[in-house]
């Protein structure tokens, strides 16, 4: 079985995002950029299944610009066996992600793609669902627990009560949530072997997507900012604040 | 043209996030829709049409929407779109599971998590874990939007009497079967609905230790919370976390304890309306989004304030 693993290039977690004086977006320029977080759920998750000896190859694939080959690089250095650059300047919505996953998975046939389940920077929570629905298959988001047997996957999703199981039929979309695994960090000898791993490159052109944004960005802003930071002295003055001033207990 | 939302239920009926969303389309016309799913839904559409604001309700009878699988009721709304300018849903786990698929089948780029409607085709939504507010305008001619239920106010309950209207089930594409729930069982308040929240995060040590968490929930009449870190230390079930990636919620109180207070969590709670944390690290920064904060030993202060307000509420 392939397992095809779509990798994003985002603002690293940590950074503190700053949005842009004129309000046409953050600040991305010298800025530190990573794989996004449920991505690196994702790849982990196919490359255990490889060691598990369920999946024979794991593509990780980038739709991004030139840089994006690094989060490909890293993906590789964890265990991906090959990777695919849909390059692109143009900022891609999760629709136009989902087409150019669609094609191709229409031509490398894998049984099994995993998505995180969100991007960090723009925090949509679509792009899975979306590939699941142009490709007609069954889609698991939310996944902490997948079980492939046969041509099913046992899954079990993080929904707002609790914990959800369904079987899904291969081939199928799973989304990552948090507590699927602990991604590996990548060692020193394997991102020196993922240097030799090959990485293919195309377009959305070349796939036959069509780049227009469906959503125009007006504004960015920076939200109202909250006027924290007073302290108390002890647990009777905190009570006495709650109950007197804030009047919420 | 009328707006459709996509209601969803539960044992106890519509989830209260269905009401918020309708008070998000009523923003947008003043003709508003709902539609119900599930089997043997009549009781589910009663309750709908008596929502105020609802003027029509959609009931979809079927075996195939008993358990809300994704593959089956996308292909519904997708045949009931397009008679609408807009669809909505609730950003629960629900409505994001099936909103981008219905989505992808009408070929529309959906709004995720509007927290305000500027007009019919422009909204505002939260990115960057809410460090950053978008305002984007859409040119889909049918706008699929999830609606962030903390931004708007929930629509009451009694006060409608909309007609209920059978329409033609898609279907069961046969592609997922839903096996089982493990729901976590809590006497207390659901936490996007609760008024006061007590939140834990990796300063408790352990499971056992949110014990002095729970009765200070009880004395309040609150729910409890986490962190992520309390969530993936295996303190409490992922049901419990808040955060960009969990549960936004936005109670009357907030009171975060052993909760450092990344990024990420404060993403899930800062628009609560007072927030208290309670952490020994003075540099923690949860300390600059806190109303009151209170240095020193959680598992000191914790039991001190729950006798504290025992106290003075019985002398009241």
């Amino acid at each position: 079985m392939k397992v095809l693993v779509p990798v994003k290039r985002v603002i690293d977690y940590n950074v503190k995002i700053r949005v842009k004086p004129d309000g046409s977006g953050v600040e991305t320029q010298n800025v530190k950029m990573s794989m996004n977080p449920f991505d690196e759920i994702s790849i982990e998750e196919a490359v255990r299944m490889k060691e598990a000896g369920v999946a024979e190859e794991v593509i990780a694939v980038s739709i991004g610009p030139q840089q994006a080959q690094e989060t490909i690089r890293t993906a590789l250095a964890m265990g991906a066996d090959r990777g695919i650059l849909v390059k692109t300047d143009a900022n891609l919505e999760p629709l136009a992600v989902a087409k150019c996953l669609k094609a191709l998975a229409d031509k490398e046939q894998p049984q099994l793609i995993i998505v995180g389940k969100q991007a960090i920077d723009d925090d949509s929570n679509q792009t899975g669902q979306m590939t699941a629905a142009l490709l007609g298959w069954a889609q698991a988001t939310f996944a902490s627990v997948v079980k492939v047997d046969g041509g099913n996957a046992q899954v079990t999703r993080e929904v707002d009560g609790g914990l959800e199981t369904i079987t899904v039929t291969l081939p199928a979309v799973v989304t990552s949530d948090l507590r699927l695994n602990e991604p590996r960090y990548a060692s020193l000898p394997n991102i020196m072997k993922a240097k030799k791993k090959p990485i293919d490159e195309t377009s959305p052109a070349d796939l036959g997507v069509d780049e227009t944004p469906r959503l125009e960005v007006l504004t960015v802003a920076e939200p109202p900012k909250r006027e924290g930071g007073a302290k108390v002295e002890d647990v009777a003055q905190l009570v006495d604040k709650l109950m007197n001033e804030a009047k919420v207990i | 043209m009328s707006v459709l939302v996509l209601a969803e239920t539960d044992a106890n009926g519509i989830v209260p996030q269905s009401r918020n969303a309708v008070t998000a389309a009523l923003a947008i016309d003043s003709d508003v829709h709902m539609l119900v799913t599930g089997s043997d839904c009549s009781s589910h559409a009663e309750a709908a049409s008596k929502i105020a604001g609802v003027s029509k309700v959609l009931k979809a009878d079927d075996a195939a929407y008993s358990n809300g699988l994704a593959e089956n009721v996308a292909n519904l709304v997708k045949n009931v779109a397009a008679s609408y300018s807009h669809v909505l849903v609730g950003a629960t786990s629900f409505g994001k599971n099936v909103m981008p698929r219905a989505s992808a089948l009408l070929d529309v780029q959906q709004i995720s998590e509007i927290t305000d409607v500027i007009d019919a085709d422009t909204f505002v939504r939260p990115i960057y874990a809410g460090n950053a507010l978008a305002t984007v305008k859409s040119s889909d001619a049918i706008k699929l939007i999830t609606v962030r239920a903390t931004a708007f106010d929930a629509a009451a309950s009694e006060g409608g009497s909309a007609s209920v209207e059978d329409v033609a089930s898609a279907g069961d594409t046969g592609l997922s079967v839903f096996n089982g729930r493990e729901l976590t069982k809590s006497e207390r308040p659901e936490l996007t609905q609760a008024g006061i929240i007590v939140s834990g995060g990796r300063g408790m040590g352990s499971g056992e230790n949110f014990a002095i968490l729970e009765e200070l929930a009880d004395k309040l009449g609150a729910a409890v919370g986490a962190s992520r870190a309390a969530v993936d230390a295996g303190f409490v079930p992922n049901d419990y976390q808040v955060g960009q990636t969990g549960k936004v919620v936005a109670p009357e109180l907030y009171i975060a304890v052993g909760i450092s207070g990344a990024i990420q969590h404060l993403a899930g709670m800062k628009d609560s309306k007072v927030i208290v944390a309670i952490n020994k690290d003075e540099e923690a920064p949860i300390f600059s989004v806190a109303d009151y904060g209170l240095v020193g030993d959680l598992f000191k202060s914790v039991p001190e304030l729950t006798s504290e307000i025992e106290t003075r509420k019985s002398a009241s």
